[in-house]
């Protein structure tokens, strides 16, 4: 137990220390970085959830493919003007008021129900028997067989999105 | 010290959404809002992931496949268009693409 | 041959001569100056009529050999011309021999009246008379042939005839002889028309009819700027006249629904009118009016200021129309308003005055004019003047009987001036003649007869009808010593200014300039056989009206006998004679045989025996003399009154009335529609495009706020997407 609420806040603080970071860096790259930094602590917090499949996913697609991705972009397009410039918008005080306000908000729902949640203890895979994944896939190409086709078309329409947009002349 | 509870989970993704929303409302780089839009999209799997153990159901996670899939879809097309916005406007500022205005 | 069914030929003999040098007188001209208006597409016909006009011509001169000896009498011209010379006064003179046939005819009628209805010319509209009954407007083409019309025909043919040949010689050289001949020929025939009809719709055309050829005639020389002037002159006063009668004869219409001369007549004396001595009613207002038209016609004061000015056509058209005939037009309607006339003494003592005004005052301008013409024309004037106070005393019959032996001398005394214009080449100033006696005998003799005529030495024309007026004017009842006063100055003041012409002209030391006495010579055949004529005419015309004084044989007095069936109700009140003693008449006339004596002595004396003494006067009566040689100022006063008065300042009023009301109506008019428009325009711009713009404004006014939402930037969108978190999620903590 002890060592899921250190691990727990160490990822937490994993997630939160990138995820500022990350917004608050003036080089794209190393927001890059330190986003990778926050995906791979909530890729922790997946583990520590015994969502396994989901991790692996995380660090497969996220860091693997979409923050490669991002890379790339990053090297593309021409930041160095970009980084020189202001990196806070005008309405960056109203934003943070406004965020800070809905936060105040959830935390106090989540303050006055907090006794509400709790943790299940144990995994389904120990009730069923059967291994994260296995369950997974039995849900996702039995129950949700359509949206997952619908899915894999989404993401063909958005290759196809992307190479149009991209390519400098069709 | 308490034990780990889900509220825990979704107050740490709570604080994830903000960093994000922060991120997306304030910064003038495109690039980086998209990634903060991604932190948005980890807060939210991290709830789904959160109230799945919860539940002990298998439901949650499956939609966390399903927002890992959009959030790639999300980024390929996002990024496709800055390049073609950078192309053409040779910015990737956002606050200074706002034609489409009266 | 009954002549009397065939009067309508009269007239129409003169017409055929008129039409032909009318349309065809160009083509004949040999003078290129001759401007006849020729309608279009009358060339091919040409020759046809040519060789038609040639027939008629020879026609003529195997009938009438005498007409032919005139013709022949002179040499010079084309053969085209000579034929004119021929056809146009032996058109006149066929007519002569046809109304003589016709009135002789007429006198063996036991009513004296005969009436020739061709066809109804103006066909009938209804109206209601004045007394309410229903009558049909209309009017015949139909002809009258009466003891009065009788004397006009013969007097218009007969003089006509003689100022015909005359103008043969006199025109002999002047551009524009068939003009002048169609133009001659058409007043003929209009002034036979006048004369007989046998109803007042007729007589107007005619009455029209030779005003238009007076006008044509008085500006035949059309290039002089003056003749031109005259002839309107003579066609705008004629006009004032003439709306009087065509009033009156509408008037008269309405009243009796009629207006044929024998209806009108039989209407008015069968008793159902009374004469309107007491007040000045609808039959009085008919005859004035017809007397404003006589006026007008007949040159009577106010309206006699066109006559002096009608001199500026040539000298045979004075004679014949401003002397002989046309301007006796107004005479012989009122004398053929007689039974008229006679039931209104009112309006009859009005004529009595006007025409011995007119007499006196024409004759004391007449005393002064140097003109040779202008003194004539005056004393044509008074001797019109005359004959009106004869008709207004109601003495008709001794107005025509004036009227007569006048046409013959005031004829004869315009052709011998005529003859002595030509003579000189042009001259009319007296004051440059002189001594002319010997020089143009024919001319002088003729003259010498007329002047003692017209100045009533006993004997001669002019003596038995002036006599007979101032008779007339003393005894009539509705005479009086005062109208006989003035004829009487008249007639001295006429028989000096005659003389005063005859002294300047004939007698005396030769004023004539010597480059122009060198080509003085007598007239042509063609001018002094008509002189002769004339002054036989002259010389024994009053032997027809002689007075029953001198106890002659009732011959002698044929001339009232032959008019007595025109004017029986005239002459039914006209046997006054026995109200005045016979030594009265008796002294009257030794009176005006006295004053006639004096004048032409007095005369004599001054332009003969002592020329300077005129001249003495003239300073001595500087202003009186001024007064009479500028005729009394009437043209100016007419000039102030009604060209600049009347007719300039009514034409400023008009203009100023088109201007400031007429104008002022359309522009008022103009400036409403723009002041309503300019409201329209307000009411369009401000309320209903207002309205239009209220909504898109009200729009733009809430899409402001929407508008400073929408700035472009996605971040700001995305904020308003936290803000709606907010505030659902503020809506849960409150609640």
């Amino acid at each position: 137990m002890l060592m899921d609420t250190i691990l727990f806040y160490l990822f937490a603080a994993l997630v939160l220390g990138g995820g500022i970071l990350t917004i608050t860096r003036r080089n794209a790259v190393h927001s890059a970085i330190f986003l990778i930094l926050s995906l791979l602590g909530v890729a922790g917090l997946y583990l520590l959830q015994s969502a396994e499949f989901l991790f692996a996913v995380q660090i497969v697609l996220y860091v693997g493919g979409i923050m490669v991705l991002f890379l790339f972009v990053i090297m593309l397009v021409n930041l160095d003007q970009a980084a020189k410039e202001k990196q806070f918008n005008r309405q960056w005080t109203v934003a943070l008021a406004c965020a800070g306000l809905v936060g105040a908000e959830i935390f106090y729902f989540l303050a006055k129900g907090a006794g509400a949640f709790q943790l299940a203890k144990g995994t389904a895979e120990a009730n069923t028997g059967m291994g994260n994944t296995e369950r997974l896939a039995d849900a996702l190409f039995s129950q949700y067989l359509l949206p997952f086709e619908i899915a894999s078309l989404l993401l063909l329409v958005a290759v196809v999105g992307s190479v149009v947009m991209a390519k400098k002349r069709i | 010290m308490h034990p780990i509870t889900t509220a825990h989970y979704l107050g740490l993704s709570a604080a994830l959404l903000l960093i994000g929303t922060v991120g997306v409302l304030t910064r003038r780089n495109i690039v980086i809002i998209l990634m903060s839009i991604e932190l948005i999209l980890n807060a939210v799997n991290l709830n789904l992931i959160a109230f799945s153990k919860a539940l002990q159901s298998v439901n949650g996670q499956i939609f966390a496949i399903f927002v890992i899939t959009d959030a790639v879809a999300e980024a390929a097309v996002g990024l496709g268009i800055l390049i073609a916005l950078f192309r053409n406007k040779e910015t990737v500022l956002a606050d200074e693409i706002d034609l489409l205005k009266w | 041959m009954n002549f009397l069914d065939q009067i309508w030929l009269i007239p129409l003999f003169p017409l055929l001569g008129a039409v032909l040098m009318l349309l065809f007188g160009k083509k004949l001209d040999p003078q290129p100056a001759s401007d006849v208006a020729v309608a279009p597409g009358v060339e091919h016909t040409h020759d046809e009529h040519d060789t038609h006009g040639h027939g008629h011509g020879h026609g003529h001169t195997h009938d009438h050999g005498h007409d032919h000896a005139h013709g022949g009498g002179h040499g010079h011209g084309s053969p085209l011309k000579i034929l004119v010379s021929l056809l146009c006064p032996g058109m006149v003179l066929l007519s002569f021999l046809f109304s003589l046939g016709a009135v002789m005819q007429l006198a063996q009628l036991p009513t004296k009246v005969h009436q020739v209805v061709q066809f109804t010319w103006l066909a009938g509209m209804p109206f209601h008379m004045l007394d309410g009954r229903i009558a049909t407007f209309s009017a015949d083409w139909g002809f009258l042939l009466d003891p009065l019309s009788a004397v006009m025909i013969l007097v218009v043919t007969g003089v006509g005839f003689l100022i015909h040949v005359y103008s043969v010689g006199y025109m002999a050289h002047d551009n524009g002889y068939y003009r002048f001949f169609g133009y001659l020929n058409l007043f003929v025939f209009f002034m036979l028309m006048l004369v007989l009809a046998n109803n007042y719709a007729l007589l107007f055309v005619g009455w029209e009819g030779v005003g238009l050829c007076s006008y044509l005639l008085i500006g035949f020389y059309y290039q002089k700027k003056s003749a031109a002037d005259a002839g309107k002159k003579a066609f705008v006063v004629n006009r004032v006249g003439d709306a009087g009668f065509i009033l009156g004869m509408l008037l008269l219409y309405a009243l009796l629904g009629t207006s044929r001369f024998v209806d009108v007549n039989h209407a008015l004396q069968s008793g159902q009118f009374h004469a309107e001595t007491a007040g000045f009613g609808v039959l009085s207002a008919i005859a004035l009016l017809f007397f404003t038209g006589a006026t007008g016609k007949s040159a009577q004061f106010p309206l006699y200021v066109w006559l002096p000015d009608a001199m500026e056509g040539p000298t045979p058209v004075s004679a014949l129309i401003h002397a002989a005939t046309m301007v006796t037009a107004g005479v012989y309607m009122v004398a053929r308003s007689a039974a008229l006339f006679q039931l209104t003494p009112a309006t009859s003592s009005i004529v009595a005055s006007v025409g011995a005004f007119t007499a006196i005052l024409a004759a004391s301008i007449a005393l002064v004019q140097n003109d040779i013409k202008r003194v004539l024309a005056y004393s044509t004037v008074s001797q019109l003047g005359y004959m009106f106070l004869a008709l207004g005393v109601g003495a008709y019959w001794v107005a025509i009987f004036h009227l007569f032996p006048h046409a013959f001398f005031k004829a004869l005394l315009f052709l011998c001036s005529g003859s002595v214009i030509h003579a000189m080449g042009g001259e009319q100033d007296m004051r440059r003649m002189g001594a002319l006696k010997d020089k143009i005998p024919v001319t002088h003799w003729t003259m010498w007869v007329a002047s003692l005529a017209i100045a009533g030495i006993p004997g001669l024309a002019g003596f038995f009808s002036k006599d007979e007026i101032l008779w007339q004017a003393y005894s009539s009842p509705s005479g009086s010593q005062v109208l006989w006063l003035i004829g009487l100055v008249t007639a001295g003041m006429t028989a000096f200014y005659m003389w005063r012409l005859m002294n300047m002209t004939f007698y005396g030391k030769s004023h004539v300039a010597p480059e122009v006495e060198a080509h003085i010579h007598e007239s042509p055949a063609t001018m002094t056989v008509p002189l002769t004529v004339l002054a036989i005419g002259s010389a024994l015309g009053g032997w027809l009206g002689v007075p029953k004084l001198w106890g002659l044989p009732e011959s002698f007095r044929a001339f009232e006998h032959w008019l007595a069936p025109a004017f029986a109700a005239a002459a039914a009140e006209g046997e006054h004679g026995g109200a005045h003693g016979a030594s009265i008449e008796w002294i009257l006339m030794s009176v005006s045989v006295a004053i006639a004596i004096i004048g032409i002595a007095v005369a004599r004396y001054f332009y003969h025996t002592k020329p300077e003494i005129p001249e003495k006067l003239e300073l001595r009566l500087k202003p009186l003399y001024g007064l009479l040689l500028n005729k009394w100022y009437v043209d100016e006063i007419y000039d102030f009154l009604f060209v600049n008065g009347l007719a300039k300042g009514g034409g400023r009023a008009m203009a100023a009335f088109d201007l400031s009301v007429i104008d002022g109506a359309v522009n008022g008019a103009g400036w409403f529609t723009r002041f309503c428009s300019t409201i329209s325009m307000w009411w369009d711009t401000w309320i209903i495009d207002g309205a239009v713009r209220l909504g898109s404004f009200t729009v733009k006014l809430l899409s402001y706020p929407v508008c400073f939402l929408q700035t472009g930037r996605v971040q700001a969108y995305a904020l308003f997407f936290v803000v709606g978190v907010l505030a659902f999620f503020g809506y849960y903590v409150i609640r």
